[in-house]
């Protein structure tokens, strides 16, 4: 559904991606692993024309997207829940779900079961919805942010680093969430730094290194064996 | 070089004091706040002279916020930065600069329209000679022949005349290696120094840093491990703020708690 | 000797100048905050809706008319001058755009004075009544300018709050990467609030055309000083630019009950000054964290 073909990224002169090629098929959950800096936020930020390639072609459901602006994308099925969230700190909660709700292609009806939905799956975004983006904790903004991208009804969910910055018993939240998303049928590609989690809910695992994908199988196998993770994200 | 006194207390962890007098860096009870947010809480680290430090951890350790103290960017909360002999903590970057502690930047700092050559002289310039406006450049020849031979040393002397914005982005971050080196400095402090490069030019700079190490202290901070299990004598790594741990290439590979902290977080 | 009457009639006076410097600036500050764009061509927006609002005069007779119409063709005006000129530009060097604006001010200033000549035009009051105020006879006019400009300002933030809308606008001036990533076509945004910061102007010029004669060099000091309200008042704060319009159009009303008007200018120049020295993010808003 989702194919990344040889891509190259920079920002500026610096030479980010070095031929990236990654796949994610409809319905599927796959998790891109690296260390800091290897280019995997960039990779996502790529597909979702944030980075424009210079090398190499994306393609979403056969149709070419490389460099289209973001909000074509994103009205095509893709969305994206960014590092740092991004929530929109001066709108409330129900206004932030609204810029991925308030759109032509959907009428009053599903709009308000879209929302109700989100509001079953995440109580607390219910409670504060007339609150301020901001004045949420890191927690119920990450859920926020997730929550938002769900109201684009995407096919794909580019999610990255959900449970950076996150306490240690949130994790098992996101593991839920994502769960849920994938019962759903929404494909994920996963970027994280969370080993376990990755290999737990991950049907395919990219392993990018210095701008490259270095490695690529499947979870259960990489669940088996420790020697690829430890070369790669070990020290 | 005068020994000067060490200032720390506590002892020194294993694997990082050197056979040869006190450290050239010592941070004591280094601790930065930033408002209810600890970055860094009581860190010691010393750098002996003449070694290469490696300093890792996974996200938001504080690998920046403890370089950016080291060079002046940040005052820390508490704590004092002994280097040679002296508390640098909190003196602006220039100060420190002066006193021969000398960085690369992560976002690259040259001249851009500038020659390779001129850029380097500017900063040899930095470290001789008063003012003055009557004397042409051409007539410095010891800082031409100084900015010459780091050029050498980075390998971009056939590169000399060639305007620093053509080159490539590796060659660029040499470039900014080199200004730091032309200010004569005691320790260097490389910011990330082969982010966005190739695996070609990755090994470039990795060669480089090993030929100029000879006279030099350098301090590191790096994610890519090749690069730091490559080229540290030493390596710390922290986390949450803290000195996780300490030890050489083998022996961080070895601690279980240390891949524990790079595979879960 | 200041007396209480001229106190009055100078507040009255400074804040009917306030609110349609207010109606000005906030189109102004509007535009700098959602896409950084700094207009230097605002005035002359204000200046040709003045023109347009001449011409329906001319044609209707009717001062309604006039506003509507000269709110509408030069939103349109400023849609195709950002299409154009500004969208191009976008992401590039922030000088880039601030001399395309100043460009298209002398281009606009210029096509006014070959098309409607040197001669001044006057835009008719829609109503001339008066009341008393102390000796004077003060017209109701005036009043009614602050009322609707007022009235405009309020709908406009209505619009932005409630509005369907007027999310798109709050997220793309928060975040515009983001607002795009959520769907929201950013660059029709930019345009449609480029058109609409425009048309405020000209609604502007329309409502102050009856105070003074309309001619092609009307807007420069009219850029001028919603400059200072949108410094002082802080870039991009809505609600700021319209206290600062207040402010500033009172303290030049104050003080030329001592000096002369061309002279109590001086004072929204030393606000500025005194507003970038001290607190350079706008005296209306409150200090960064």
């Amino acid at each position: 559904m989702l194919v990344l073909d040889g891509v190259h990224s920079h920002y500026g002169k610096s030479h980010v991606l070095h031929g990236v090629s990654i796949r994610v098929d409809a319905g599927e959950v796959v998790g891109l692993l690296g260390r800091n800096g290897v280019g995997k936020s960039t990779t996502l930020k790529t597909i979702m024309g944030l980075v424009r390639p210079s090398e190499g072609r994306i393609t979403f459901e056969g149709a070419d997207i490389t460099g289209q602006a973001p909000h074509r994308l994103a009205r095509q099925g893709i969305g994206y829940v960014p590092e740092d969230r991004r929530i929109f700190r001066l709108l409330t909660v129900l206004e932030n779900l609204r810029t991925g709700l308030d759109r032509p292609a959907v009428d009053e009806t599903r709009r308000a079961a879209l929302l109700e939905k989100v509001y079953t799956s995440f109580p607390v975004l219910r409670e504060r919805r007339n609150q301020a983006g901001g004045t949420l904790s890191g927690g119920e903004q990450q859920m926020l942010a997730i929550a938002r991208a769900m109201m684009l009804e995407p096919k794909i969910i580019l999610l990255d680093e959900p449970t950076e910055g996150l306490m240690p018993r949130m994790v098992g939240q996101i593991r839920e969430i994502i769960t849920m998303l994938h019962r759903d049928g929404v494909a994920i590609l996963l970027v994280e730094q969370n080993v376990p989690l990755t290999l737990d809910v991950s049907d395919r695992v990219y392993i990018m290194e210095k701008g490259m994908v270095r490695h690529h199988a499947p979870a259960a196998e990489l669940r088996a064996s420790h020697d690829v993770i430890h070369q790669y994200l070990g020290v | 070089m005068v020994a000067s006194p060490a200032g720390g207390a506590g002892t020194a962890p294993p694997g990082s004091s050197a056979p040869n007098g006190p450290p050239l860096l010592a941070t004591e009870g280094l601790t930065v706040r930033f408002g209810g947010l600890t970055a860094l809480n009581n860190v010691a680290i010393r750098v002996a002279r003449g070694e290469i430090r490696a300093i890792i951890g996974p996200n938001g350790a504080g690998k920046s916020t403890f370089f950016n103290c080291v060079t002046g960017v940040l005052s820390p909360t508490a704590g004092r930065i002994v280097f040679d002999g002296a508390d640098i903590a909190g003196l602006p970057p220039y100060r420190i600069s002066q006193r021969g502690l000398a960085r690369s930047y992560q976002i690259t700092n040259i001249l851009p329209r500038a020659t390779v050559l001129e850029n380097v002289r500017i900063a040899a310039q930095s470290r001789r000679h008063g003012w003055s406006l009557l004397r042409h450049h051409h007539a410095y020849t010891d800082v031409i022949d100084r900015a010459r031979a780091v050029l050498d040393a980075v390998g971009l002397l056939d590169k000399a005349d060639e305007m620093a914005q053509n080159l490539s982005h590796g060659e660029q971050r040499n470039l900014e290696i080199g200004i730091a080196l032309a200010t004569e400095p005691k320790l260097l402090c490389l910011d990330e120094p082969t982010a966005g490069m190739s695996v070609a030019e990755t090994h470039a700079t990795v060669a480089l840093v090993r030929r100029i190490a000879a006279d030099l202290t350098i301090l590191i901070v790096e994610h890519d491990m090749e690069v730091v299990m490559g080229l540290a004598r030493t390596i710390t790594v922290l986390h949450y703020g803290e000195v996780l741990a300490e030890g050489s290439p083998a022996e961080i590979q070895g601690n279980a708690r240390v891949q524990e902290v790079y595979l879960k977080t | 000797m200041v007396l209480t009457d001229q106190i009055v009639i100078q507040l009255i006076n400074g804040i009917v100048g306030g609110m349609i410097l207010a109606l000005v600036a906030s189109g102004l500050t509007l535009i700098f905050g959602i896409m950084d764009v700094v207009n230097f061509a605002h005035g002359e927006l204000f200046m040709l809706g003045a023109y347009v609002g001449t011409t329906v005069m001319v044609t209707t007779g009717n001062f309604w008319m006039a506003l509507i119409v000269a709110f509408v063709v030069i939103g349109v005006l400023g849609a195709a001058l950002q299409v154009t000129t500004l969208r191009p530009l976008l992401g590039r060097d922030p000088l880039y755009t601030i001399l395309a604006t100043f460009g298209i001010s002398l281009v606009l200033q210029n096509w006014a004075f070959w098309h409607y000549g040197p001669v001044a035009r006057k835009i008719p009051e829609p109503f001339t009544a008066h009341f008393a105020l102390f000796h004077l006879q003060y017209p109701w006019y005036r009043i009614a300018i602050a009322a609707l400009s007022a009235a405009m300002i309020g709908g406009l933030w209505l619009f932005m709050k409630y509005g369907k809308y007027g999310i798109w606008i709050r997220a793309t001036t928060q975040d515009r990467v983001m607002a795009s990533a959520m769907g929201i076509p950013v660059p029709l945004v930019h345009t449609v609030v480029f058109a609409i910061g425009a048309g405020m102007a000209a609604a502007s010029g329309v409502l102050f055309g009856p105070l003074v004669g309309v001619n092609h060099a009307m807007g420069f000091d009219w850029t001028l000083k919603a400059f200072v309200v949108v410094v002082v008042g802080g870039m991009g704060n809505l609600a700021g630019s319209i206290m600062a319009s207040i402010f500033i159009s009172l303290l030049e009303a104050f003080a030329s009950l001592w000096v002369s008007p061309a002279q109590a200018v001086i004072v929204s120049f030393v606000a500025l000054i005194l507003t970038l020295l001290f607190r350079p993010t706008g005296l209306f808003v409150p200090t960064p964290k």
